[in-house]
């Protein structure tokens, strides 16, 4: 699949060349309270650009609110307070400086049940690229749409019915119409939470596929239930338990050689 | 930290430029939902308002204070008339000549005698004395106390004589006129003369009206949603009955007056005007919105009681009874509270029924002929009368205050009982 | 009176029964209760429902029947002079003596014979309710010994009373069936012999609606004339004036509290939209006529325009005032079942909170909202205290909201209300009116509340 000359000139300028892997995101004592329960114990975590990092641990650890804080979802939860700071290129993200609307544009998010919008495939695309108006005619337009779809693997399976609406397609197919609408926008980062866990096992496969090649072009930042998962497509992998970062560490390391027991026991399926 | 130099389209002045148009298009938006809850608010207010400014007058009424001689032959003549206006022609003493204490008469609400014949009855031994007494003033007189006449329009556009007015200012350079709190509007039945108007026989209409919905709308809406939430297979007919109460509880309020004119006036032959009938037709039209709010609450006891109560060996009957019932209590209570406030309104239903009459007489029993508070003010609404315009606003304010009190009951027990599984 | 006496002997028979089924069960096995099929309570029932059930069976047939059985007997006796008319003139003389038994004086002398009859009838009445309690009371003492002797360790009591319990529960599910086959049934039968009278399609499709039957047959417009359009068309007219108030700011309203309010605000607001929706329609009308009203007309006349004193302006603004709430509650309910992962969605590219609403929750909600609209204008078009208040009662077909126009439920409220002749084309009318209102707004209901069910099945 020859994806590369189809990306648009502009999501391509304000790229580094592949492979520095400078520091995109940067989490410092990031602490979250929901009313007065806290779910997050102050949080450090570097995010490394053009990597894809994993983060781990078992249901109610955390690792789902520190996602939903990088770009700033937590915002439409009532009485959800975050402390700490949170860098995007190294401007605080709940800064003066930074949006929560341009964050979020810089900063996609595809979410765990697929939620594809009950509109067309192509107005599904569209949506983002529209509200940002980012498209000035038509074919230009169409040809994001294109380019978002073909780069999400999905373009051979629905070009033909993009006027069919989104929530027609299978369940792997819709995260994948997800996941090409996040791309749609072009933002720097995406975060996906948990995106298979809704998916058979084919499907899955789809996706960690797409993973591995968009992680070319974009900072990816994955939560997963799923070791194996996580194994497979990231390269750095965190181990969140209990509102607690307990360790981060390259993806091999983290998995044969846990420097914490609780990773270690974690890992090994004795509790999860 | 690494810092990338790159900025993003996002960074850019042209989308800062754009985002600030989009964030007026938002204030734009919240502002217009702002504004429909500020209209809907403000509706409340000027509703409200303008019945509380209209009604709390007629509250007070203005009372004539008259030394009557009770003489003996009079009053055995019944003659009461006369003692009354005699008293009032004493009372002001520069009226004279005939045409100007004719026009005195006019002061008194013609109810005085009644109610100077009522005393004397209740008080024989004071027949020979002269005893003071306050009677009601005629309604114009009320009116022009409370300003609502006003003195500085012509005579002939003015609907009391400035006559009227001199004897009315003597009387209260004299102290005797005074305002005192309006009894009778909550002790009397309806009259013609807005002075001896009061509620008290649409109140017990209205209450003989809703014995008879509750009696009938309770016990069978309960039934009726028990049976349908507990034991009723899921099949065709159940679906029927289900969409059929749907339907039924938006049909408009008066195609069940016309079922109440047709079948239970025409068919059955039960009286006109009667609660009876009243109460049939409410229950009829309160009964979806009891099944419907008995099923949301029998829907929200956890089917984890009813297994339990299975699993010990008792049988559907005893587990609806024992268990699930008495759980789904407050939630039923308080839907039916809701219903009976509903009850309590309508109107047009009543209306097909004929138990729109003038009827003075307090109903004593289910099949007299009655009126309903809600249809008492459709019926003063229409009088022309300034006091009765003001009695209106006034049986208004009682009416809400009993749905008030009704909705009040049910959002405390809602409050009290109210139960997350 | 009788009646009373009646209910309570009943009462009092079902609580002896119950004690005397309880007892008797209990001494059967000699306290051994183990060994009765069914808990003694459940015998207690299964005597008291013997005791109470049959003599209350009697009663509800007797209060159904009676009046109509012994006007029978009454109409019988009478002489053929009177009886042998047509339907109409026996209906008259039927009230006639039904007033007359109730002591209700008319204007005209009455014939000895129709005195005589009403005398039979309160005889008659009297009659048969003594006959009432004492058989009655017979048929009770007769339930309660029999049951009684019945009562055995091995009586299936328990099956017994639930078998009944649940006939009588399925009997009440089926009043609101009753109910519609009652409304459809009495507004088709009367309607049938307006129409009857009145050719349908002239009906439904004149232009001219002038009820007043004149008195004498050569008076002017002897015939009345029933076109029915000006009433649809003002009927139209005002709710569609309620309509352009109440959905704009319902729905932005629901749109407010739902996604912009805070909890804290919340808790003022919907007491505020509640408290709307529990007054009374009558008040509704008052406020309309006495206030809404002369503001317009005041408003009008100061800007130049010719304005009615019963503008249809006044009552449609103060009807949609009345069915804000009823779209608001309408439209929360549905917009609160779009899934907030489809809000989450379109945060999550960047959208701002009116652009996700108005760009996915509401085109996500419109079919909920369209029913929600229906469901509103089903309301509009049988409010009948606002229009009967303070719309006119002149028919005239305009789409000018400064006019005065009349509504079918206005009509209805009028043709029935007061003395009326049974039987004339007049009173008949509204039962032809009443048909209309009825078939539009149950095809306006069905098809919203399909319509809500389909919306909310996609979503859960």
């Amino acid at each position: 699949m020859s994806v590369q000359t189809h990306i648009p000139a502009t999501a391509m300028a304000s790229r580094p060349a592949a492979g520095i892997h400078g520091t995109k995101m940067v989490a410092r004592d990031v602490k979250v309270f929901y009313g007065a329960k806290q779910a997050l114990k102050g949080i450090n975590l570097e995010i490394q650009e053009n990597r894809v990092m994993a983060l781990i641990g078992p249901s109610g650890c955390g690792k789902s609110t520190f996602l939903r804080c990088l770009n700033r979802m937590n915002d439409t939860i009532e009485n959800c307070r975050v402390e700490g700071l949170i860098a995007l290129d190294g401007e605080d993200v709940y800064g003066k400086n930074i949006d929560a609307v341009q964050l979020r544009a810089r900063v996609g998010m595809v979410f765990q049940k697929p939620n594809p919008f009950p509109k067309s495939i192509y107005d599904n695309i569209a949506y983002g690229p529209r509200i940002h108006g980012i498209a000035s005619h038509r074919d230009e337009m169409d040809e994001i749409v294109q380019t978002s779809l073909q780069r999400a693997g999905l373009w051979n399976e629905v070009k033909d019915r993009l006027r069919e609406p989104g929530t027609g397609l299978s369940g792997g197919q819709q995260q994948r119409l997800c996941i090409a609408r996040a791309i749609a926008v072009s933002p720097e980062v995406i975060l996906m939470d948990e995106p298979c866990s809704a998916l058979d096992p084919i499907a899955t496969a789809h996706i960690e596929e797409l993973i591995d090649e968009l992680r070319e072009n974009y900072t990816i930042v994955i939560v997963t239930h799923n070791m194996q998962q996580a194994a497979r497509v990231s390269q750095k992998t965190a181990f969140f338990h209990l509102g607690d970062m307990v360790e981060c560490d390259d993806t091999e390391e983290i998995f044969t050689n846990p420097r914490d027991e609780r990773t270690q026991g974690y890992i090994t399926g004795r509790y999860g | 930290m690494s810092v990338a130099v790159t900025k993003s389209r996002y960074q850019s002045e042209e989308f800062s430029a754009r985002l600030r148009r989009r964030y007026a298009a938002e204030r734009r938006f919240r502002i217009a939902g702002m504004l429909a809850v500020g209209i809907a608010s403000l509706m409340l207010v000027v509703l409200l308002g303008s019945i509380v400014s209209k009604g709390y007058t007629a509250f007070w009424q203005a009372q004539i204070r008259l030394e009557v001689t009770l003489d003996k032959q009079q009053v055995e003549e019944r003659n009461y008339t006369a003692i009354v206006r005699q008293a009032l022609y004493a009372q002001v003493p520069a009226a004279t000549d005939r045409a100007t204490r004719r026009s005195l008469n006019d002061l008194l609400s013609s109810g005085a005698p009644y109610e100077l014949e009522a005393m004397v009855n209740a008080n024989p031994s004071i027949v020979g004395t002269t005893q003071t007494v306050w009677v009601r003033a005629d309604d114009e007189i009320d009116q022009f106390m409370k300003g609502f006449i006003r003195r500085d329009v012509p005579e002939s556009e003015r609907r009391l004589s400035d006559v009227k007015i001199t004897a009315i200012d003597a009387l209260v350079a004299n102290g005797s006129i005074r305002s005192t709190f309006n009894t009778t509007l909550f002790t009397a039945g309806d009259s013609r003369e807005p002075e001896q108007a009061g509620i008290l026989g649409a109140v017990v209409g209205s209450a003989l009206t809703l014995v008879v919905t509750m009696l009938l709308s309770v016990p069978i809406g309960i039934a009726a949603a028990v049976y349908l939430e507990e034991f009723a297979p899921k099949n065709r007919w159940t679906d029927l009955i289900e969409v059929n109460i749907n339907n039924l509880a938006a049909v408009p309020s008066i195609i069940f007056g016309l079922l109440g004119l047709a079948v239970f006036l025409g068919f059955f032959g039960l009286p006109r005007s009667a609660p009876l009938v009243g109460g049939l037709v409410m229950a009829l039209m309160t009964l979806p919105v009891i099944i419907i709010a008995s099923r949301v609450a029998l829907k929200a006891v956890p089917p984890s009681i009813r297994e339990a109560a299975l699993g010990v060996g008792a049988s559907p009957l005893q587990t609806v009874t024992h268990h699930v019932l008495p759980l789904a209590l407050p939630g039923i209570l308080t839907g039916t509270i809701i219903g009976m406030a509903r009850a309590l309104g309508e109107t047009a239903p009543l209306l097909m029924i004929g138990m729109v009459a003038f009827i003075v007489d307090i109903p004593g029993g289910l099949t007299d002929s009655a009126t309903a508070m809600p249809v008492q003010i459709y019926m003063w609404a229409d009088s022309p009368e300034r006091a009765f315009t003001e009695r209106t606003s006034a049986a208004i304010l009682i009416l809400l205050a009993f749905l008030i009190l009704m909705n009040g009951l049910a959002v405390f027990l809602r409050k009290k009982f109210e139960r997350r599984w | 009176m009788q009646l009373t006496v009646l209910l309570i002997i009943l009462a009092l028979l079902t609580v002896i029964g119950y004690q005397m089924g309880r007892s008797r069960a209990v001494a059967s096995v000699g306290g051994r209760i183990v060994e009765l099929h069914s808990v003694p309570s459940y015998h207690g029932f299964y005597v008291a429902l013997w005791a109470g059930l049959p003599a209350l069976l009697l009663f509800a047939f007797w209060g159904a029947s009676e009046g109509w059985l012994v006007m029978q007997m009454v109409l019988s006796g009478l002489p053929d002079r009177l009886v042998n008319g047509d339907a109409q003139s026996l209906g008259l003389l039927r009230a006639d003596i039904l007033n007359l038994a109730h002591g209700v004086t008319t204007g005209r002398e009455p014939d000895p014979e129709v005195v005589a009859a009403a005398e039979r009838y309160l005889r008659l009445h009297a009659l048969g309710d003594w006959s009432l309690l004492v058989i009655g009371c017979c048929i009770a003492i007769g339930g309660l010994l029999y049951a009684r002797g019945r009562i055995d360790p091995d009586l299936r009591a328990r099956n017994r009373v639930e078998r009944t319990v649940n006939i009588a529960l399925v009997i009440c599910s089926l009043v609101a069936i009753l109910t519609t086959i009652g409304i459809v049934l009495s507004l088709l039968f009367e309607a049938i012999r307006f129409f009857a009278v009145v050719n349908p399609l002239e009906f439904l499709f004149g232009t001219h609606w002038s009820p007043q039957m004149a008195m004498r047959a050569d008076q002017v417009g002897s015939s009345g004339s029933f076109g029915a359009i000006p009433l649809f068309a003002g009927t139209l007219l005002i709710t569609g004036i309620a309509m352009a108030v109440a959905v704009p700011v319902g729905l932005m309203a629901a749109i407010f509290m739902s996604e912009y309010a805070s909890p804290g605000l919340r808790t003022w607001l919907k007491p505020i939209l509640e408290v709307l929706a529990g007054i009374p329609t009558v008040v509704y009308g008052f406020f309309a006529a006495l206030t809404m009203a002369p503001f317009v007309r005041d408003v009008g006349n100061s800007l130049g325009l010719s304005v009615s004193s019963e503008s249809a302006l006044a009552a449609g603004f103060v009807m949609g005032v009345m069915i804000i709430p009823f779209v608001s509650s309408l439209s929360d309910d549905v917009i609160n079942a779009v899934p907030q992962s489809l809000r989450d969605g379109s945060y999550g590219l960047g959208a701002t909170k009116s652009e996700t609403i108005r760009l996915v929750v509401l085109p996500a909600a419109l079919p909920g909202i369209v029913a929600a609209i229906m469901l509103a204008v089903s309301r509009a078009i049988g409010e009948t205290m606002i229009v009967t208040m303070a719309a006119g009662l002149t028919a005239n077909l305009t789409a000018n909201p400064l006019d005065a126009v009349t509504t079918v439920t206005t009509q209805i409220a009028t043709l029935l209300v007061g003395d009326q002749e049974f039987d004339s084309p007049k009173t008949l009318s509204a039962f032809g009116l009443g048909l209309v209102l009825f078939v539009v707004t149950l095809t306006l209901n069905m098809v919203a509340l399909r319509v809500v069910q389909k919306y909310r099945e996609k979503y859960d």
